[in-house]
C-alpha cells in the first residue's frame, strides 16, 4: 500500500479493497517499525488518527467521499494542530498543546484527510539539516548518517521511507525544496499568498510559504488542491480564484521555453550533480521543449539580504515568546527581566538564539537603513531579475541544492557554510515565486534535486512539466533500500 | 564587521536573551562572521530603488470593524504557565 499513488489508494478506498482503517494502520505500523532509525516524527496520533480514519470510512460507505477522503498525511510540527503538540522544534513550545487549527490543517481535515502525526524539523523552521531540532537530527532514509536538509526535514525523510504518502511542509529559504532534493521526493513551494498562513508558527512573515511533499507531482497536485486558497483571517493571504492543479498534468511540452541560469551552473556546483542535472536536461528537449541561457545576475546577493530579512523578521515574530501566556518559563524568576531573558535563552537554541540577535541588531537604532531597508532594495534588485527573465522563458530549471546530502555534524558549527547550501533557492522566497523540485539522479545512491521554477501562479504550469518528466524516468519511484 | 564582546551582550539585552558567559565567545565570532558576509551588500547602488515589502506590492487588507470572534479565555489560558483569576501572572513588577 505504501508504493501506490494517492490517485490509486483513492480508488482502493472507494472499491472498498480496505479501509482507511486498515490503510492508516498499515502507516502506524510503519512508522512504530522505522522511524527509531530515522527519526521523522515528533508527535504520532494514533489514537486521532484511527478516529478520523472511522469517520472518513464512514464518508466513503455513503458514497460522499472526495479524492483524499481517507488518505493518511503528516503535518509538519508547524502548524497548530487543535488538542494536539505542536512544538515547531522547539523546547520554547515542548509543553505547547495548539488552541486552534491552522487553516493548512483544518482543510485537510475537511476533505477527509487523516493526520498521522506531527514530523521534526529545524527549531522554529531555522535550518537545513534538521539538526537544530530540540527533538534531534532527522535521519535521511538514503544513509542515516547524512541529513535529510531543512527545515521540513521530518516530512521529507517520512515520505521517502513510505512512513506516510504525503506531508505537508514550510518554505521560507528553502525548507520544502531543499529536504524534497535530499531526500529525493517531490515538494512545491507555492507563489507567496496561494496558501494560508493562519495557525502556522511565523518565522519571517514575507517569507513563509506552506506547501505539500510527495512523492510524485501528481500526488503534490491533489494536495496542492486542497491547501491553496483565500483566507481572510491571514492578511498577507491573495484573494484570486486557486486553478485545478491538476488540470494540466498531461499537456505536452512542445514548445515550452526553459530558462538555464548560468549563475547556477558555475562555481560551486557539485560536478555529479551537475552531470545529472545535464541529462535531465536531455529528457525535457526530447520532450519538445526549447533551452535557453538565462542570466539572473544578482543571485550571489540573494544569502546575504536573506540573512538580514529573515533574522530581522523572526526577531519581530519570535517576541511573542515570553514566558508568559504559553510557552516554555524558566524556573523562580527574580523579577520581570529575569523571566523574559531566561525563558528565551533557556528555551530557544542556539540558531535561533543567533538569528534573533542578528535581528535584533539590524533593526537597532540607527542601523534600520544600512540593513533591512538595504537588504528591501537589493530584494527588488532580485525580483526584477525574475521578471526580465520570464519575458524570455516559461520556466526556470536549475539545481535545488549545490551537492547531495552531507553528514550529520559537518557544517553544524560553521553556520555560514550551512547558509551556503541555499544558495539556489532563497532568490525564489526573494521574489515570491512558484518554485519546486523533483528527483533528477543518484550520486553515489543520494538523491539529486532538480528545481523548477515558475512565473507567479504558474504552479500548475510548474506541476505539468514536473508531471511529464516523471512519465518518462523513474527517479521519483526509487525507494531507499532499506524502506522498501 | 567585527563585533566586540560588550556589543553582542547588548544586542542580546535587546533581544531579551540571557546568553552563558561561557557562550559568549562563540555567539561574538558567529555573529561577527555573518555580517561580514553580509556587508557585500554594500557593494550594490540601490539609488531610487523602492524597497521591496511584499512580492507582489500588495497592501495590507482592510475589513469592517465588527467583532469576529468569540470569547476564549480559558480556553486559552488553560496552557498558560501561571494564572489566577483569569489573569496572567509574573514576578511583581511595582514594590
Amino acid at each position: 500500500m505504501h508504493n501506490k499513488t494517492l490517485v490509486e489508494l483513492s480508488k482502493a478506498l472507494q472499491k472498498g479493497e480496505y479501509s482507511s482503517v486498515e490503510l492508516t494502520h498499515h502507516f502506524l505500523d510503519r512508522i512504530k517499525k522505522y522511524d527509531v532509525n530515522i527519526n521523522s516524527f515528533i508527535t504520532v496520533t494514533d489514537d486521532e488518527a484511527l478516529t478520523a480514519a472511522k469517520a472518513a470510512d464512514q464518508i466513503i460507505a455513503n458514497g460522499d467521499a472526495g479524492l483524499l477522503t481517507g488518505i493518511p498525511l503528516a503535518h509538519k510540527d508547524i502548524f497548530c494542530t487543535h488538542g494536539v503538540k505542536t512544538s515547531c522544534g522547539s523546547k520554547m513550545l515542548d509543553n505547547f498543546i495548539a488552541p486552534y487549527n491552522a487553516t493548512v490543517v483544518e482543510k485537510c481535515q475537511a476533505a477527509g484527510m487523516v493526520m498521522l502525526g506531527k514530523t521534526n524539523m529545524d527549531e522554529f523552521a531555522m535550518g537545513s539539516s534538521n539538526e537544530t531540532s530540540f527533538y534531534g537530527p532527522v535521519k535521511n532514509p538514503w544513509d542515516i548518517e547524512t541529513v535529510p536538509g531543512g527545515s521540513s526535514g521530518g516530512s521529507a525523510a517520512a515520505v521517502a521511507a513510505r512512513l506516510a504518502p504525503i506531508a505537508t511542509g514550510t518554505d521560507t529559504g528553502g525548507s520544502i525544496r531543499q529536504p524534497a532534493a535530499l531526500c529525493g521526493i517531490t515538494g512545491l513551494k507555492p507563489t507567496y499568498g496561494r496558501v494560508s498562513r493562519y495557525g502556522m508558527i511565523a518565522f519571517a512573515s514575507s517569507l513563509d510559504q506552506a506547501g505539500p511533499m510527495g512523492r510524485s507531482a501528481e500526488d503534490v497536485a491533489h494536495l496542492l488542491n486542497v491547501m491553496s486558497g483565500f483566507d481572510e483571517r491571514d492578511s498577507t493571504s491573495l484573494d484570486v480564484p486557486s486553478d485545478d492543479y491538476t488540470a494540466n498534468l498531461n499537456d505536452n511540452l512542445a514548445g515550452l521555453k526553459i530558462g538555464l541560469p548560468k549563475e547556477y551552473f558555475a562555481e560551486g556546483l557539485d560536478a555529479n550533480v551537475g552531470k545529472a542535472l545535464e541529462s535531465a536536461i536531455k529528457e525535457f528537449e526530447q520532450a519538445g521543449a526549447s533551452l535557453h541561457e538565462i542570466s539572473l545576475p544578482n543571485t550571489h546577493l540573494a544569502v546575504p539580504i536573506y540573512y538580514i530579512i529573515a533574522p530581522a523578521e523572526c526577531s519581530s515574530n519570535l517576541s511573542r515568546f515570553d514566558g508568559v501566556r504559553f510557552g516554555y518559563r524558566c524556573e523562580n524568576p527574580t523579577d520581570l527581566n529575569d523571566l523574559y531573558t531566561r525563558s528565551r535563552g533557556e528555551g530557544f537554541g542556539a540558531e535561533v538564539k543567533r538569528r534573533i540577535m542578528i535581528g535584533a541588531y539590524a533593526l537597532s537604532a540607527g542601523y534600520y537603513d544600512a540593513y533591512y531597508l538595504k537588504a528591501q532594495q537589493i530584494r527588488r534588485l532580485i525580483s526584477q531579475d525574475f521578471s526580465e527573465a520570464f519575458k524570455q522563458v516559461d520556466v526556470i530549471l536549475g539545481p535545488t541544492s549545490p551537492t547531495t546530502a552531507f553528514k550529520i555534524g559537518e557544517k553544524l558549527d560553521d553556520p555560514l557554510t550551512m547558509y551556503l547550501s541555499d544558495i539556489y533557492t532563497i532568490a525564489v522566497n526573494m521574489a515570491g515565486l512558484p518554485a519546486m523540485s523533483i528527483p533528477a539522479g543518484l550520486v553515489e545512491q543520494r538523491p539529486v534535486g532538480l528545481q523548477l521554477i515558475g512565473n507567479y501562479l504558474k504552479e500548475a504550469q510548474l506541476l505539468n512539466v514536473a508531471h511529464q518528466y516523471q512519465q518518462v524516468t523513474d527517479w521519483h519511484k526509487t525507494v531507499p533500500q532499506n524502506f522498501v | 564587521m567585527s563585533l566586540l564582546k560588550e556589543e553582542v551582550e547588548k544586542i542580546a539585552h535587546l533581544a531579551r536573551i540571557s546568553l552563558n558567559e561561557q557562550d559568549i565567545p562563540a555567539y561574538t565570532r558567529n555573529l561577527s562572521d555573518i555580517f561580514a558576509f553580509v556587508e557585500q551588500m554594500n557593494n550594490v547602488d540601490t539609488a531610487d530603488i523602492i524597497p521591496m515589502a511584499h512580492p507582489l506590492d500588495a497592501t495590507a487588507r482592510l475589513r469592517a470593524d465588527i467583532v469576529s470572534e468569540t470569547n476564549q479565555r480559558d480556553h486559552f489560558q488553560s496552557i498558560a504557565p501561571q494564572v489566577e483569576a483569569g489573569l496572567y501572572l509574573v514576578p511583581k513588577v511595582i514594590e
